[in-house]
C-alpha cells in the first residue's frame, strides 16, 4: 500500500497516567487535506491524543510528528511555532471569557501578528462570516448557545490560516440543528480552505457522513480502521457493537464485579 | 503510630513539592515580566480590577481603623496628660505596622480571592488550554500581567490606607475630642522618620503584595480544574496569604525596627 | 475590555496613591525638615543627658530651632558630646548662649533649650557652647530634696 506522506504520525504511542495504561503501541496517519476521525467510547483518552499531538502532554514511548517535525524533541519555541499552524477546538469552546466575539477571534491574531486594526477587523469578520456568525460580533461566550460558542471557537482556530485543525468532540451535547451546522460547516471549511482535519468523536453517524478515514479506539489500541465504508462492514465484534451501538457485546454492560448471587449473600461491610 | 508517621511525612513532602512547584512558577512569571513593558495595557487592564476596585474597601477600613486609634489612643494618654502625643500614636501605628498589614488581609480577602478563581476558573473551562494551544504562554498573557499590577497595588494600597487613617485620626483626635491641632501635627512630625517609618513602612507592603499575589495566582494556576477545586484554592488564598502576611510581618518587624 | 474608562480610573488610582505617599512623607513625617536640614554645626558638652535622644529638638524660646544630630561620650573628660545642627535661618546666636536640657512635661521627652548671652559674635558651624546646664535626672532631685531637708531637720 503506497500512501502519500502524512501530516501527521504516531508510531507506537505509549502513554499511561499514573498507574493506568491510556496508550499502548498505537499507530495512526493522518492524510494531507483529508478528514480523519479518531472513535471510540469514552474514556478511551481520544482528548489525550490530541494533547500528545498538540505537544501538550509528553508520551512515554514512541513518537509523533507534524510536517515532518518531532513534536517531543522541540524546544518550547519551536513548539510554539508549530502550534501557530494548528487549530484546535475544544469542548466547551474554551473561549475567553472576558472577551467578546470580535475580540476572542481577534486574539491569536493580536497575539501573533503586528497587522493593523482595520486588517484585522476585515480578517475577523471574514472568518465571522465563514462560520455564520458576524451578527454576533459584539455578544459575550456567557450569551452564546453551545453551538454557536464552538463555532466562534472554530472561527478562532481557523483566523491565523493553519494547516490543520482538531476537533475535541464536536458534536457532543448539540441539538439536532448545531450537529447539522458543524458537521457541514467541517466539512466545508476543510475543502474550502484546503485543511486537513482531526475529529475525535464518539457521534457515530454524524462523524461518518463527513470522515474520510476512521480510526477506532479501545483500551489502548487501534481496533479498527478504514473508511466508513469499509467500517460499517467489519466484521469484528468490537467495531460492530460501537458502530452500531449495541448496548452488549465485547464492551460488557456490567462494570466488573464478584458473582450477582455472592454480592446479595455476603455480609454487609462496614 | 508507624501510619501517623507516614502520613505525617507525606504530608511534609506533599507541602515542600507544592512549594517547590510554586518557586518554579514564580520564577517562570517573573520571566514573563520583562516584556510587560511592550504591553502596558494589559498591566492597567489588570490593575484595574485588582487595585481600584480594592480601593474603596481600603480607604473605609482606613477611616475607621485611624478613628479607632484616635479614640482609644486619646483614652489612654489622657491619662498621663501626653494627649499631645496623640498623633504619634495613630501616625506610627498605621504607618508601621497597622497601614501594611491590614491592608494587606483586605487586599488578600477582595483581590486575592478574586484572581484565584477568576484563573482557577479559566483553567477550569480550557481557557488556559486553549491558549496553550493557541501557541500563547498563559504565564506570561494571563498571569503575569495580573502578577505586576498586584505588585504596583498593594504599596500604593498601604499608602492610602495609612493617609486616610492618619485623617480619620486627626477627625476623632482635634475635631472631636479637642487635642490641639499643632501640637498633633507637629508632634507627630518630629517622632516619625521618612527612612525608619514610612520607606520600611513600604518595603512591608511591597513585600507583602509579592507574597499575596503571588499565593493567589499560583493557587489559581495549579487548580484542580473542577467547581469544588476552584473553591479550596480560592479559600486557601486567603487563609495560606493571611497567614504568610502575619508571619513576615514579625520577621521583617524584627529586622527592621531592631 | 479595555476603555477610556480603565486608563482613567487606573491613572486616577495611581495618582491617588503617590499622592497618599506624598503626604505620608511631608505631612506625617520628617522629610519636610530633612531636607531643609543642612544647617550649621554646634557641640556641647554636658556631664549628663538623661534621656536626651538623637533627633530630640533644639529650642530657643520654645520655638524649634533645630535638632541633635550626634551624641557621644569622650572618654578623657567624663562628659557626653551633643552635636546638633541649627536651622540657617537662624545665623545671629550669640556666641556664648547657653544651652540646657530639659523634659516636655513631667514624663515627656527631653530637649535642649538654647539662651541667649549679650555677645556681640555668632555662633558659626563647628563651634562649641561651653555653657551648658545637664538634664536634670529626677532620682538625684529626690534625692537632693531628702538630703536638704535631713539637714534642716537636724539643725
Amino acid at each position: 500500500m503506497t500512501r502519500p506522506k502524512p501530516l501527521v504520525a504516531v508510531k507506537d504511542l505509549n502513554f499511561r497516567r499514573g498507574d493506568r495504561l491510556i496508550f499502548d503501541g498505537v499507530d495512526i496517519e493522518i492524510q494531507r487535506g483529508k478528514i480523519t476521525a479518531i472513535m471510540g467510547p469514552s474514556g478511551t483518552g481520544k482528548t489525550t491524543l490530541l494533547k500528545l499531538i498538540a505537544g501538550q502532554l509528553r508520551p512515554d514511548a514512541g513518537f509523533v510528528s507534524v510536517d515532518g517535525l518531532e513534536v517531543h524533541s522541540l524546544s518550547r519555541e519551536q513548539l510554539f511555532l508549530l502550534r501557530r499552524r494548528m487549530g484546535m477546538l475544544f469542548q466547551s469552546g474554551a473561549l475567553l471569557t472576558d472577551l467578546d466575539v470580535f475580540e476572542n477571534v481577534a486574539f491569536p491574531v493580536r497575539e501573533h501578528t503586528d497587522l493593523t486594526e482595520s486588517m484585522i477587523r476585515n480578517l475577523v469578520l471574514m472568518k465571522l462570516e465563514a462560520v455564520g456568525l458576524r451578527g454576533a460580533s459584539h455578544l459575550y461566550p456567557r450569551e452564546l448557545s453551545g453551538g454557536m460558542a464552538r463555532r466562534v471557537a472554530l472561527a478562532r482556530a481557523i483566523a491565523l490560516d493553519p494547516m490543520m485543525v482538531m476537533y475535541d468532540e464536536p458534536f457532543s451535547g448539540q441539538d439536532p440543528i448545531s450537529m447539522g451546522v458543524l458537521v457541514q460547516l467541517i466539512h466545508r471549511l476543510n475543502d474550502a480552505l484546503n485543511l486537513t482535519s482531526i475529529i475525535v468523536s464518539h457521534d457515530v453517524p454524524e462523524t461518518a457522513s463527513i470522515a474520510d478515514y476512521i480510526y477506532v479506539l479501545s483500551e489502548g489500541k487501534v481496533v479498527g480502521e478504514g473508511t466508513p465504508e469499509e467500517l460499517g462492514r467489519s466484521r469484528s465484534e468490537w467495531v460492530m457493537q460501537f458502530m452500531h451501538g449495541l448496548a452488549d457485546g465485547p464492551v460488557p454492560f456490567h462494570y466488573p464485579a464478584p458473582e450477582f448471587f455472592d454480592d446479595l449473600m455476603a455480609e454487609p461491610l462496614r | 503510630m508507624i501510619e501517623v508517621l507516614r502520613r505525617f511525612g507525606r504530608t511534609g513532602l506533599r507541602f515542600f513539592e507544592r512549594l517547590g512547584r510554586g518557586n518554579i512558577f514564580f520564577l517562570h512569571v517573573l520571566a514573563g515580566v520583562p516584556a510587560l513593558v511592550l504591553r502596558p495595557t494589559l498591566v492597567i487592564a489588570q490593575t484595574w480590577s485588582v487595585g481600584v476596585r480594592s480601593l474603596i474597601i481600603t480607604v473605609v477600613s482606613g477611616t475607621f481603623v485611624g478613628m479607632v486609634l484616635g479614640l482609644q489612643g486619646y483614652n489612654t494618654l489622657v491619662d498621663f496628660g501626653a494627649e499631645e502625643s496623640l498623633g504619634v500614636v495613630v501616625a506610627l501605628s498605621l504607618v508601621r505596622e497597622l497601614g501594611p498589614v491590614v491592608s494587606a488581609l483586605l487586599f488578600a480577602g477582595r483581590a486575592g480571592s478574586a484572581l484565584t478563581a477568576e484563573i482557577g476558573l479559566m483553567k477550569a473551562t480550557e481557557q488556559l488550554d486553549g491558549m496553550e494551544m493557541m501557541a500563547v504562554d498563559p504565564l506570561r498573557r494571563v498571569v503575569a500581567p495580573r502578577f505586576m499590577a498586584g505588585v504596583i497595588s498593594m504599596p500604593l494600597l498601604a499608602a492610602m490606607f495609612s493617609a486616610v487613617g492618619v485623617l480619620g485620626g486627626y477627625f476623632v483626635g482635634v475635631g472631636l475630642l479637642g487635642v490641639d491641632e499643632g501640637a498633633f501635627w507637629s508632634q507627630m512630625q518630629s517622632k516619625v522618620d521618612v527612612y525608619e517609618d514610612i520607606l520600611n513602612g513600604v518595603i512591608k507592603s511591597l513585600v507583602f503584595g509579592v507574597v499575596v499575589t503571588w499565593i493567589a495566582v499560583f493557587e489559581g494556576y495549579d487548580t484542580v480544574p473542577t467547581s469544588e477545586g476552584v473553591s479550596a484554592a480560592t479559600t486557601r488564598t486567603v487563609v495560606h496569604s493571611s497567614l504568610a502576611v502575619l508571619g513576615l510581618d514579625f520577621v521583617l518587624t524584627a529586622l527592621m525596627f531592631n | 475590555m479595555y476603555s477610556k474608562t480603565v486608563e482613567i480610573g487606573v491613572g486616577v488610582f495611581v495618582a491617588m496613591g503617590l499622592a497618599a505617599l506624598l503626604m505620608l512623607a511631608m505631612k506625617v513625617s520628617n522629610l519636610a525638615e530633612l531636607t531643609a536640614a543642612d544647617g550649621y554645626q554646634v557641640t556641647a558638652r554636658f556631664d549628663n543627658i538623661g534621656g536626651l535622644k538623637v533627633r530630640a529638638p533644639v529650642t530657643m524660646s520654645g520655638v524649634r530651632v533645630g535638632r541633635v544630630t550626634q551624641i557621644d561620650f569622650d572618654d578623657s573628660t567624663y562628659e557626653a558630646v551633643v552635636r546638633f545642627s541649627i536651622d540657617p535661618r537662624y545665623m545671629r546666636i550669640p556666641l556664648d548662649t547657653s544651652a540646657s536640657i530639659y523634659t516636655a512635661g513631667l514624663l515627656g521627652e527631653q530637649y535642649i533649650g538654647l539662651e541667649a548671652g549679650g555677645d556681640e559674635n555668632f555662633l558659626a558651624d563647628g563651634d562649641e557652647i561651653t555653657l551648658t546646664q545637664s538634664a536634670i535626672v529626677l532620682e538625684q532631685v529626690i534625692g537632693q530634696f531628702l538630703y536638704s531637708k535631713a539637714a534642716e531637720g537636724g539643725s
